[in-house]
């Protein structure tokens, strides 16, 4: 994934806030069926994993197959808690991991 | 009766019984129109486009090319080529509304361009301007057309506009870019390909009437580049050029030809008064 | 019928096929079988671990009635849920019963903000979408909706 995944994720909240978290990762998300102009299969190759942790836990995760159109936009709802940093991976096929972190700070 | 007339016959026929099938069918034909300080009646293939597509252009966030757009701005601050200088060096933050050193912005290029290159004497896109830029001034390598790198840099470009009315003066015969204008009206008007159709036939004489699911838009260029639904990737104004070409069999001409570029002059003018809605989002 | 309208019409149909191929080619499908609902019922089956699943209206599936490109279909789901640590949503699956496989995401979720996630799947054709919610306590409450698929008169 060469584009850094974008995350909407605000920087201050107050305890109890309700979060709407949006992310959105750029990817082809090859499913694998597509054929090439030679009449080859283009070998799959997805996102096939999303997932949120907070302080070593993880919040949301989300499985993902080649039905997930290309550029996976993920958005979920989290309640404030506590400050600290989310951190947020996509893993492919060939488990490489593509990492974001962003802090909220919670009041 | 030779085969071009039974063709042509077949191709109207046919199209007519297309275009008339659908028409009352869906409710959604019926368009807001924006009036444009010519008085023309004129409006964006938004205004069409349904809720969730909308939604889509509306939030930056979800716009799905936004990342290609984020990943322009870093090239347009990195330096490059022989030089050694990026584009900021010269035109100051992709945002500086007064241009850094040089003192030419990028806010309102969107608005305004295709503009009229005086090496070259003839109408120059941003995409083309862009090369001219790194090859002339950062001795560096042109983009491809319809590469990442370009599609990233017209998007992050046209976002500066967001919200400008396009101008132009081309129709004017006084202005320089007009002898192009003209040509680009004659292709509009001009009927081609297999399926003998012109420009017109759809944009102009059945705008807001539906052919099968879709509903035909007035063709107008201030949404390009655009994240296409279809295309599953952001996609310049000539790309489209080539689909629809291709569409009624005809032979599409080149990334950046002079025939577009006419052509792209010639949209401009039609789409006068239209805010730049670049990067859009359409189906 | 002349030859050449004979050949004219072979074309437009050919034109048309490649269109719809076109549309449906950025997907990947167009070579593959398509599932059906049966097979989407067993990968139901596989999630809830044999729990019998019923059809609720604590969960909603927002989804177009037309969708504006299969390649690209929003589509939202939200239960109702208290989502704390004695009743919250586990899982969130979603089907799509005409598509080459059924499955296209599960969230996984804990308790914590609402049960509501959103995101965009392909979907082949006009089919059914099948959510299958399952909870803490291992119920799993399930709900569907139709989305029709077109393809556009015009592609390029």
């Amino acid at each position: 994934m060469a584009k850094k995944p974008r995350v909407k994720l605000p920087k201050k909240a107050k305890a109890g806030d309700m979060i709407q978290v949006k992310t959105l990762a750029s990817h082809n998300m090859e499913t694998g069926n597509r054929k090439d102009k030679k009449g080859n299969k283009i070998p799959r190759l997805i996102l096939n994993k999303f997932a949120c942790t907070f302080k070593g836990a993880e919040v949301f995760s989300a499985d993902m197959h080649p039905s997930v159109s290309a550029n996976p936009y993920i958005s979920f709802f989290i309640t404030a808690k506590e400050s600290g940093t989310y951190e947020f991976t996509w893993t492919d096929d060939n488990g490489k991991v593509t990492t974001v972190s962003n802090d909220m700070a919670v009041s | 009766m030779n085969f071009k007339t039974i063709t042509a016959a077949v191709a109207v026929l046919g199209a007519g019984l297309a275009l008339s099938a659908c028409n009352g069918a869906n409710s959604t034909a019926a368009v807001d129109q924006v009036p444009n300080p010519y008085g023309d009646k004129v409006w964006s293939g938004y205004q069409t486009a349904r809720a969730g597509v909308r939604a889509m252009q509306d939030d930056d966030f979800e716009n799905p090319g936004m990342p290609v757009y984020d990943a322009a701005e870093e090239l347009y601050n990195a330096a490059d080529g022989e030089a050694g200088v990026s584009c900021a060096d010269c035109h100051g933050a992709v945002d500086d509304a007064t241009g850094g050193r040089k003192g030419i912005p990028m806010k309102g290029v969107a608005a305004t361009y295709p503009a009229y290159d005086v090496e070259d004497h003839k109408p120059i896109n941003v995409e083309l301007r862009i090369n001219k830029c790194r090859t002339k001034y950062q001795k560096a390598k042109p983009f491809k057309y319809e590469s990442d790198a370009m599609l990233g840099m017209t998007g992050l470009i046209a976002k500066q506009s967001r919200g400008m009315p396009r101008m132009t003066t081309a129709d004017s015969k006084g202005d320089v870019l007009n002898p192009f204008w003209k040509t680009g009206e004659a292709f509009y008007y001009q009927r081609r390909g297999q399926l003998d159709m012109a420009c017109s036939h759809c944009h102009e004489d059945n705008a807001g009437n539906m052919v099968r699911a879709e509903t035909l838009s007035q063709g107008q260029s201030n949404g390009f580049p655009t994240y296409r639904l279809k295309w599953q990737k952001p996609g310049s104004l000539h790309r489209r050029f080539r689909g629809c070409n291709k569409n009624i069999r005809a032979q599409p001409y080149g990334y950046g030809s002079d025939e577009y570029l006419a052509l792209e002059t010639y949209l401009a003018w039609r789409g006068r008064g239209l805010p730049v809605e670049g990067p859009s989002v359409r189906k | 019928m002349s030859k050449n309208i004979q050949q004219m019409v072979r074309l437009d149909r050919r034109e048309a096929l490649k269109a719809a191929g076109a549309g449906v080619l950025a997907l990947g499908f167009a070579t593959t079988a398509h599932a059906t609902p049966e097979a989407a019922a067993e990968a139901l089956s596989k999630v809830s671990g044999g729990a019998a699943a019923s059809m609720s209206d604590k969960v909603t599936i927002s989804l177009p009635e037309i969708a504006e490109n299969g390649a690209t279909v929003p589509v939202g789901v939200s239960v109702d849920s208290p989502m704390t640590a004695d009743s919250y949503v586990k899982h969130i699956h979603v089907f799509a019963e005409g598509n080459p496989s059924p499955e296209t995401i599960s969230f996984n979720l804990t308790p914590t903000g609402k049960a509501e996630v959103n995101t965009r799947i392909r979907l082949s054709k006009t089919q059914n979408v099948l959510v299958a919610v399952v909870m803490n306590d291992g119920s799993v409450l399930t709900n569907k909706k139709e989305v029709k698929v077109t393809i556009g008169g015009c592609g390029g």
